[in-house]
């Protein structure tokens, strides 16, 4: 094996420090070589390794009912009923997506569908959730188009429905970006598949696309740092994604697993065939020989470590028993994929990687997994953080109706239509509420049972109070999931902050960490898997902390979804739930006052448990005509979205507070009869009635819209700012 | 033999997307009349010489490489150099 | 006896899987060909679904257009067998010579998903019980979908009667809104959107079945005469 030491500094310029260095040389017994240390570098990175989340994250339960797979494997997954199971995960790809933004977002969606069917989950839904700078730069426009785009390229190839998201504009996010994808797959008990690598003798398959040179440096070691100027000479190392081979690879996969041909299964994700052989070693407790000289390679020359860090998308590794070999290799060929042994289980624990005969690397497996560093955070309340409302009110200048229409227009508030029109909302024929409401509904076909899904975050809010925008994103993610009547059940989420280092950013960190876990505990949900994303900042300027959370719910009967569209003239609108709002941090304080400022609502936990419970049980009954859950904009405009939705105009009269925001509320509609049962079931929950369905006007209180006013201002706002039309 | 197939948008056939490019043109500040986007194809064929490989490279072009609805094509062998 | 239904699959189909679903809930019986089988499975009718076979790669439907299973398609149709295109299909079929014209990317060059209103402009076996001006709504999911013809076959395409269906809106930019055309002899059609997701009227509209029944119609007719 190579003897030539790493040159002194080489470590730091890989992004390790002196300690880590240090640490690593103590654990080998001996210094690392080059080869050896681009794998460490890699590896022990925040990305692969969350050093300095870590710690934190143990503070979510994980544990439930309906788990079947927590944190730590590819995605997790929970029981939902008839013998079915769903596996759900959310990654980010901010920093791939700053740097080129088609691509990034494109093989963001790439990625976190490989995570789902490396569990043996058919993927069946993506949800995006995206934030820009503000769209009066043609820069933050042409990002915002181009995400899109590479979001719809991906999932719409590859045949997966894109059924939720969402979108925030504030002027934090301008250099830096975030693309959360999260994806669900739908797979029978039976079929959970584990990346744990098992066997010795077995065989490790590389199947997929050639390996190249993309990524080289690429996401692990991007993600380790904040962005300087000049960062477009880090162009060469996106990754390219090829959405005809996902799909393919998909299909395959399945296959192979129908006919129980695989022994454990990983993707190739960032560090690519570098943490995929650790982690399937790791779990397993075993080893792995990998012979580099035998993955197939698209350029000429590659070095050992160029292609054992590689990050070429669209590949997938196996542990596969040697009888099996034959069958694997005739389902790769039917489907086009290319399939190579490269290697071997070994019981020694260690991870070994060969070149044309010669020993390149041999690491313990342990070293790159287990002993990763784990660091503290320190942690400084940021001075910005306020104990008391700002106690701002509605701006006596602005009439109630002209505020209503500048929030209806508002980027942060406007019909999202721009972007899901440009995605395949129905390929799968499960797509029962297609986005644009609060949650979608994908019924789990051929069986009735159906999901409920929402992606959800605020940086604003969470900037102003990260312990309770924390709280509050998990409950508006799962309130919106009880909206359609279904039973919120697990989490998935992705933490997107800024610097660690930084002592105010490890208490947003640990404190938004902290209040969501407060928040998952009291709604019953396990979190089940994740994704932190850290050190995103440009020029030394911080993202806000910025927790964005994935609910999945079960619905038992999929015609019994409820949506926030209004029905019918007569019907009954009630407000339930009394949650306290604030002007602070909401789109009336930005757009109206044109400030952020003061301290949101601390979200009543237990009442919002039993807001769900009640949502679910009178969408059972048939009793909810529609709900919708009051957010940005204030129960003005969730009233506002359910008329416009449902084409009808409404009458709210009951209507003192009509742009506070804050958690635990939501707008509902119900046939006059209906009324006494609801009140019935609602038990602890305030129920009011607060107007009725009908007329050609938006009315709320004092604030007066026509509908076709309305619908023009709130649909036309986005294709105006994009395209300079409807 | 290398050949090199070049398939454009025909003479007057709308091409939406060589006018995205040409506003895109205009909007940096190029004096970009007019923009065609095309495709171009390096074919390397197991043929005995120039001749053969013009024939067999244009009845490629037809059947695969273009749409003869939308689109020419035209066809150039690549001069091998000699060492 | 219920009828068989072929619904090829490329490498890169997506939609094949639901035009299999909505043939079974139409009550015909689905069979899946391969794009690498030469034979079509004892099918009396051929879908030709929707996705993005070979990734859409040389120009949407090429590379499908070349397949062992096409050629099958082919002798089906000489033969008089009804073929369905959606989408994709539409494409595969236009590039396959088995219908005129050219799917080209979207006027506005975006993804375009939306449900669509559809005019009926004749009474025809594919769309059985419905008249001139009768509306569909079936709804739209694809970025290639502009269809073009030159003007000789335009006034080809009007005068036979060859236009069965037009877009009341629009949504692509396709030459006088044509959305669905068949061949000469009639028993070839392709359309972009996509009636296999209008089947369940949970899902939506079920408009879909309108033209599936069509399908079915025909092929029975078909079966019939052999």
């Amino acid at each position: 094996m190579s003897t030539i030491e790493s040159t002194p500094s080489l470590h730091r310029s890989l992004g390790l420090t002196d300690a880590e260095f240090e640490r690593i040389a103590e654990l080998l017994e001996r210094a690392p070589n080059d080869f050896e240390l681009a794998v460490f570098s890699l590896l022990w990175s925040e990305h692969c390794a969350y050093k300095h989340s870590r710690r934190l994250l143990a503070a979510f339960p994980t544990t439930g009912e309906r788990v079947l797979q927590g944190p730590g494997e590819n995605a997790g997954v929970i029981d939902v009923g008839d013998g079915l199971a769903v596996a759900l995960k959310v990654e980010s790809h901010n920093h791939p997506s700053a740097v080129e933004p088609f691509q990034g977002a494109a093989t963001g969606v790439g990625g976190i569908l490989r995570d789902i069917f490396a569990m043996g989950a058919r993927p069946i839904a993506i949800l995006d959730s995206l934030r820009f700078g503000e769209l009066d730069s043609e820069r933050q426009r042409h990002l915002f188009a181009r995400v899109v785009e590479g979001v719809g390229h991906y999932g719409n190839c590859v045949g997966v429905a894109n059924v939720g998201g969402e979108v925030e504009f504030e002027p934090a996010y301008e250099n830096n970006c975030l693309v959360n994808a999260m994806c669900v797959g739908l797979l029978p008990v039976g079929r959970l598949q584990s990346a744990g690598a098992a066997g010795p003798g077995n065989l490790l398959v590389l199947y997929g696309s050639k390996t190249g040179r993309d990524g080289i440096g690429g996401a692990s070691v991007l993600a380790s740092q904040g962005f300087e100027e000049g960062s477009e000479a880090k162009r060469p190392s996106v990754q390219i994604g090829d959405p005809f081979t996902g799909k393919k690879l998909i299909e395959c996969t399945l296959e192979l697993l129908d006919n129980g041909l695989i022994v454990s299964l990983q993707d190739l994700g960032a560090a690519g065939l570098a943490s995929s052989t650790s982690e399937m070693a790791s779990a397993g407790g075993v080893g792995l020989d990998v012979d580099l000289s035998a993955v197939p390679v698209r350029e000429a020359g590659m070095e050992p470590f160029e292609i054992m860090i590689s990050e070429s998308q669209e590949r997938m590794a196996a542990v596969v028993e040697p009888t099996s070999w034959d069958a694997v290799a005739a389902v790769c060929r039917r489907w086009e994929v290319d399939a190579t042994v490269i290697g071997e289980v070994t019981e020694n624990g260690r991870l070994r990687a060969f070149h044309s005969g010669e020993l390149v690397g041999d690491i313990p497996v342990e070293t790159l997994t287990e002993h990763a560093p784990r660091y503290d955070v320190e942690r400084e309340r940021p001075a910005r953080l306020v104990d008391e409302p700002s106690g701002a009110g509605e701006d006596p200048g602005t009439p109630p109706e002209a505020a209503l229409r500048a929030l209806l227009a508002a980027p942060g508030v406007a019909s999202r239509r721009w972007v899901t029109r440009q995605y395949d909302q129905l390929v799968g024929s499960g797509t029962v509420v297609r986005p644009g409401g609060d949650a979608a509904v994908v019924r789990l076909t051929p069986s009735d049972r159906a999901i409920a899904v929402s992606l959800d975050g605020n940086g604003r809010r969470t900037w102003l109070d990260p312990r309770r925008g924390g709280m509050s994103a998990v409950c508006e993610a799962a309130r919106n999931v009880a909206c359609t009547g279904a039973r919120p059940a697990a989490v998935t989420n992705c933490l997107n902050f800024a610097n660690p280092e930084h002592a105010e950013v490890g208490y947003e960190l640990a404190e938004a960490i902290g209040g969501m876990a407060d928040a998952c505990r009291a709604l019953g949900l396990p979190v089940v898997s994740g994704n932190v994303s850290l050190y995103n900042e440009h020029d030394g300027r911080p993202i806000p902390p910025t927790p964005v959370v994935g609910v999945v719910g079960v619905l038992e009967h999929a015609e019994l979804a409820v949506r926030t569209a209004f029905r019918e003239e007569g019907d009954v609108v009630l407000l339930a739930g009394a949650g306290a709002t604030a002007l602070d941090g909401s789109d009336y304080q930005k757009v109206i006052l044109g400030e952020t400022a003061g301290r949101i609502p601390e979200p009543d936990l237990e009442a919002e448990r039993a807001l769900h419970a009640f949502l679910a049980d009178a969408a059972g009954r048939g009793l909810l005509r529609s709900a919708h859950d009051v957010g940005g904009g204030g129960l003005a405009v969730a009233v506002a979205e359910s008329a416009m939705a449902g084409g009808i105009g409404v009458r709210v009269e009951e209507a003192p507070d009509l742009f506070g925001e804050g958690d635990g509320r939501v707008v509902i509609s119900a046939r006059r009869a209906d009324v006494p049962a609801l009140r019935k079931l609602s038990g602890p929950v305030p129920l009011k009635r607060i107007g009725t369905v009908g007329g050609g006007e938006i009315a709320v209180g004092p604030a007066r819209v026509a509908l076709a006013d309305a619908t023009d201002l709130y649909e036309g706002a986005l294709p105006r700012i994009m395209e300079g039309g409807a | 033999m290398k050949v090199t197939v070049t398939v454009r948008p025909r003479a007057g056939i709308l091409d939406p997307q060589g006018e995205a490019v040409r506003r895109s043109l205009q909007g940096l500040g190029y004096a970009a009349s007019d923009v065609r986007a095309g495709k171009v194809f390096d074919l390397d064929l197991d043929v005995a010489d120039a001749r053969e490989a013009m024939k067999v490279a244009g009845r490629i072009a037809e059947q695969v490489l273009s749409n003869p609805l939308i689109e020419e094509f035209d066809v150039a062998v690549q001069e091998s150099v000699a060492v | 006896m219920s009828v068989r239904v072929a619904v090829l699959a490329f490498p890169g189909s997506c939609d094949d899987r639901d035009a299999l679903r909505a043939v079974g809930l139409m009550g015909a019986e689905p069979v899946r060909v391969w794009h690498a089988d030469p034979e079509l499975g004892g099918a009396a009718a051929v879908i030709v679904p929707g996705g993005f076979s070979y990734g859409d790669y040389l120009r949407p439907g090429a590379l499908a257009a070349l397949s062992p299973a096409m050629g099958a398609v082919r002798e089906h149709a000489a033969a008089g067998g009804p073929v369905l295109g959606i989408c994709n299909g539409f494409q595969v079929l236009t590039e396959a010579g088995l219908l005129p014209g050219v799917l080209r990317p979207n006027a506005h060059l975006q993804f375009r998903f939306q449900d669509v209103a559809l005019r009926v402009q004749r009474e025809s076996a594919w769309l059985p019980g419905m008249v001139a001006g009768d509306t569909l709504d079936i709804p739209v999911k694809h970025h290639d979908g502009c269809y073009f013809v030159t003007p000789g076959q335009l006034e080809e395409l009007d005068a036979a009667g060859q236009v069965l269906l037009r877009y009341v809106r629009n949504p692509n930019g396709s030459v006088e809104s044509i959305a669905c055309i068949t061949n000469a002899a009639g028993n070839v059609a392709g359309l972009m959107p996509h009636p296999e997701h209008a089947v369940d009227p949970l899902l939506g509209s079920d408009d879909g079945r309108i033209l599936l029944q069509g399908l079915l119609d025909q092929a029975v007719a078909v079966e019939a005469v052999a």
